[in-house]
């Protein structure tokens, strides 16, 4: 087969549908490694769009490549748990083997090593992307190992099947994970009380948005539902959204592998809820490895006329599809999700209009977390007063916190609402524990002092992330790589965030070269009020948060590395020579420069 | 009886379905902006606009105005958050004003004057934005370039071409995709009588040969500040 016979292969079975886009894409750079100039040329023209616009959305993704890239990719995880289970000596002694430069790709073409945003293992780290196949557990044996099967040329799907494999770690199991639900279960009972009574179970229920935000799901329903849909194609949407890309964060994976039926019933529920024909959902690259099991899954419950048409003998039609994301953890705010799932780069949108009302292809569309929609399963079986019962007033139910970090068992923990920080960390085996990021880099930084303090909308709301730092940490360093994260993961669209990120990052940087003063912490309380309040969407709203925690609870971390001075530049002499002392191959006390105080 | 607002303690009148911008530009009052333009939808991007609703920051150009809302909008607060992002333009982008074709009718620089912007304040970034001169008519100087996105607008909405797309992610990969697989002007349908050709604000897209026909000192914001032209030109 031709590669242009390839590509109008890929674009057949999307139907030449420029909304299909990113799944197009996808599957032409599986076949043909990366995305071409012309490749991207034919697949404009087999869909109708204007060129730009297709290589504008290849450019957004980092997953998607339209320069050359190695026959191997290796992409090292680097979240600050990685990063503390050793993730940069392995990813140096990677580079070292294989004489490469973290970022280029080998002379021959052979492999690149880099490094990408945290792709949910953080429980089971080191881990890497091979290819864009997710390898937990990563250790210097089997480094070498790999190194020895990229030289070799051994495909990818030749490796050790063990080294793919991926641990749930359920360590504590409440009335989602213990769940006795059989398949159909949930779904027969919501249509037999029929979409008004099934809302009404839910408002019932005070659930709320497990993604974060705690926007309350009954009314997200509600809106939709009596949102009209517009155009010569009115109809309604159900997305889950399983972009899961928080730093930190791995329980939707968890819920993915080993749950994926109450998934999928939770959207049959709010598709029968809000009127939809079609589900859609958005599943991250990172979890590439998902996507045949959970087409199989969806097979099995179209033959048990679960999904499809005349669902369990009602007149109710349902089906969903999956689309896979590229690397791009805007794409979790469900504005920008919903840009990717029509094919364009993950921008959010203005608002209003909500999704409710225009979402997907302008329709009313309900975007909903993963754990959201098997929560809702819970409730259709068993009543939203039922429901109620558990966790606290206003945040009712349970909670799946992803805990990682310094503890003895880390993995994913079911609790009701209202659990102490201080009961999570007892029951994970955390000591000497000296703070606790809650809900990933965009959440909250809590110190040992607050540690009373409780898992809830009321007091400390968190889309699930737990990640634990013991005395031995550096906090800095912690935020520093939170910084790195938003700068890398920031849209650009708006200018306080795509400017204001890189220069926090820089910022942080120049501290940790000792070249910081108490000027630059001046710069990053200026910065964060100006982002906090003039950003386009959350993550800009957010970035500085880990700064601004870490600066009022863990001062001293940034204050030993301050230089006494008002202000010091951040042009340093001796690194500007580095370049000079590479091609002369000096490294002598000689070839540098002293700073004044060491002299 | 007319529906009003408040901006800065002076009354609005709007009609319904305006935007706090396009309210005060009609009664000739200026709020900072660089991505707004009167003709096309508001793009949002810029965040110059940025003003405060009762109490809670929000961009002019996207928010409805609503009978009775307080906006505050040329306080010190705001003016200060405007001149750091100004700033954020002048070091993510190289502008040298002095040697730039469009000084005197950039609206990058008649705003930063505006808001008595006296230095870049932040390290500068010096990226590398190569140039397109391809095109017999028209240059493209990528290193002015602000990402406000009005030649994909009019490009799109004005002249039926699509021949600019806002592409890349973040600072190193947000830029203007060009409309051709070799990326460059020249192997596009772009024309100098597009309306796309006269819409830069500042000085990326510029028609060639003509960069002096008006002399320095004589140019739009030579005359008057950026403000009192929104003045002079309210109906």
């Amino acid at each position: 087969m031709s590669e242009t016979d390839l590509i109008d292969a890929v674009l057949d079975r999307h139907r030449r549908d420029g909304t299909r886009l990113m799944q197009i894409l996808r599957e032409t750079q599986e076949q043909l490694g990366w995305l071409s100039p012309a490749t991207m040329t034919h697949i404009a023209a087999a869909i109708g769009w204007p060129r730009a616009m297709v290589s504008g959305t290849a450019s957004f993704y980092s997953f998607f490549h339209t320069r050359p890239r190695g026959r191997y990719c290796v992409l090292w995880s680097d979240n600050i748990t990685d990063r503390m289970l050793g993730n940069a000596d392995l990813m140096d002694a990677m580079c070292k083997k294989l004489w490469l430069e973290p970022g280029r790709v080998s002379e021959d073409g052979l492999v690149s090593v880099n490094t990408t945003s945290c792709t949910g293992m953080c429980d089971q780290g080191p881990a890497v992307l091979v290819n864009y196949r997710a390898i937990p557990q990563m250790t210097q044996s089997r480094l070498g190992e790999m190194v020895g099967l990229i030289r070799s040329e051994t495909p990818v799907s030749e490796w050790p099947a063990e080294w793919f494999a991926v641990e749930d770690n359920i360590r504590r199991r409440d009335i989602l994970l213990a769940h006795d639900l059989g398949p159909g279960q949930a779904l027969s009972a919501a249509l037999q009380r029929g979409p008004e009574k099934t809302l009404g179970e839910i408002k019932e229920a005070g659930l709320r948005g497990r993604g974060g935000a705690g926007f309350s799901t009954g009314l997200k329903w509600e809106a939709c539902r009596n949102a009209p849909g517009t155009g010569g194609n009115p109809a309604h949407y159900v997305v889950c959204n399983a972009d899961e890309g928080e730093p930190g964060t791995f329980k939707d994976r968890v819920l993915l592998t080993s749950y994926a039926d109450l998934v999928f019933e939770g959207m049959s529920i709010a598709g029968l809820v809000v009127g939809a024909k079609k589900g859609l959902l958005y599943l991250r690259g990172e979890y590439r490895y998902l996507l045949e099991p959970l087409e199989s899954a969806l097979a099995v419950r179209r033959q048990a006329n679960l999904l499809g048409k005349n669902i369990l003998g009602s007149d109710v039609e349902f089906d969903i599809e999956i689309h896979l994301g590229a690397g791009a953890y805007i794409c979790g705010e469900e504005s920008a999700l919903i840009e990717s799932l029509e094919g364009k780069p993950g921008r959010p949108r203005i608002r209003p209009p909500f999704p409710v009302t225009r979402g997907y292809l302008d329709q009313p569309t309900t975007v909903n977390n993963v754990e959201t929609l098997a929560a809702s399963c819970l409730i259709a079986t068993y009543g939203g007063a039922w429901y109620a019962e558990h966790g606290t007033e206003k945040s009712t139910g349970t909670k799946l916190l992803s805990v990682s970090g310094d503890c003895e068992r880390p993995g994913i923990y079911e609790y009701p609402f209202g659990i102490t920080v201080r009961q999570v960390l007892d029951d994970c085996g955390a000591t000497d524990s000296q703070a606790v990021q809650i809900s990933g880099p965009s959440g909250i930084c809590v110190a040992a002092e607050e540690f009373n303090r409780r898992i809830a909308f009321e007091d400390i709301p968190t889309a699930g992330a737990f990640m634990i730092f013991d005395e031995t940490r550096d906090m800095f360093e912690v935020a520093r790589n939170f910084a790195h994260f938003f700068a890398h993961e920031s849209c650009g669209f708006c200018t306080p965030c795509r400017v204001g990120t890189t220069l926090v990052q820089n910022i942080m940087d120049k501290i940790a070269k000792n070249h910081g003063s108490p000027y630059d912490i001046d710069e990053l309380f200026k910065l964060h009020r100006l982002m906090q309040g003039a950003s386009h969407c959350g993550l800009g709203n957010s970035a500085c948060n880990p700064m601004f925690d870490t600066l009022n609870k863990f001062r001293p971390a940034y204050e030993r590395r301050l230089k006494s001075l008002d202000y010091e530049p951040a042009c340093d002499l001796d690194a500007a020579l580095s370049q000079a002392r590479q091609m002369t191959g000096r490294d002598d006390a000689a070839a540098h420069l002293h700073n004044e105080e060491k002299t | 009886m007319s529906l009003t607002f408040q901006l800065d303690g002076e009354d609005i009148a709007f009609t319904p379905g305006q935007s706090i911008m396009q309210a005060a530009r009609a009664a000739g009052v200026y709020i900072p902006h660089l991505c707004w333009h009167p003709d096309f939808p508001a793009h949002g991007s810029c965040k110059l606009c940025t003003v405060k609703v009762n109490g809670r920051f929000g961009s002019s150009c996207t928010m409805e105005a609503q009978a009775g809302m307080n906006v505050e909008n040329r306080t010190a607060e705001l003016d200060d958050k405007r001149r750091t992002m100004l700033q954020m333009f002048f070091v993510e982008g190289n502008h040298f004003c002095p040697s730039c074709e469009k000084s005197g009718n950039c609206a990058l620089q008649a705003t930063a004057y505006e808001l008595k912007m006296m230095s870049p304040h932040f390290d500068m970034f010096y990226p590398d934005r190569p140039v397109d001169a391809s095109h017999p008519d028209v240059l493209l100087d990528f290193n002015r370039c602000i990402m406000c996105s009005l030649c994909v607008t009019a490009s799109r909405e004005v002249d039926g071409k699509n021949v600019f797309a806002m592409g890349g992610r973040g600072i190193l990969g947000r830029r203007i995709h060009i409309n051709s697989e070799s990326g460059r002007l020249a192997d596009t349908d772009f024309a100098l009588t597009d309306r796309a050709a006269s819409i830069c604000p500042v000085g990326v897209i510029l028609p060639k040969r003509r960069g002096f026909d008006v002399p320095i000192g004589k140019r739009t914001y030579d005359k008057s500040p950026i403000s009192e032209q929104v003045k002079e030109k309210a109906p």
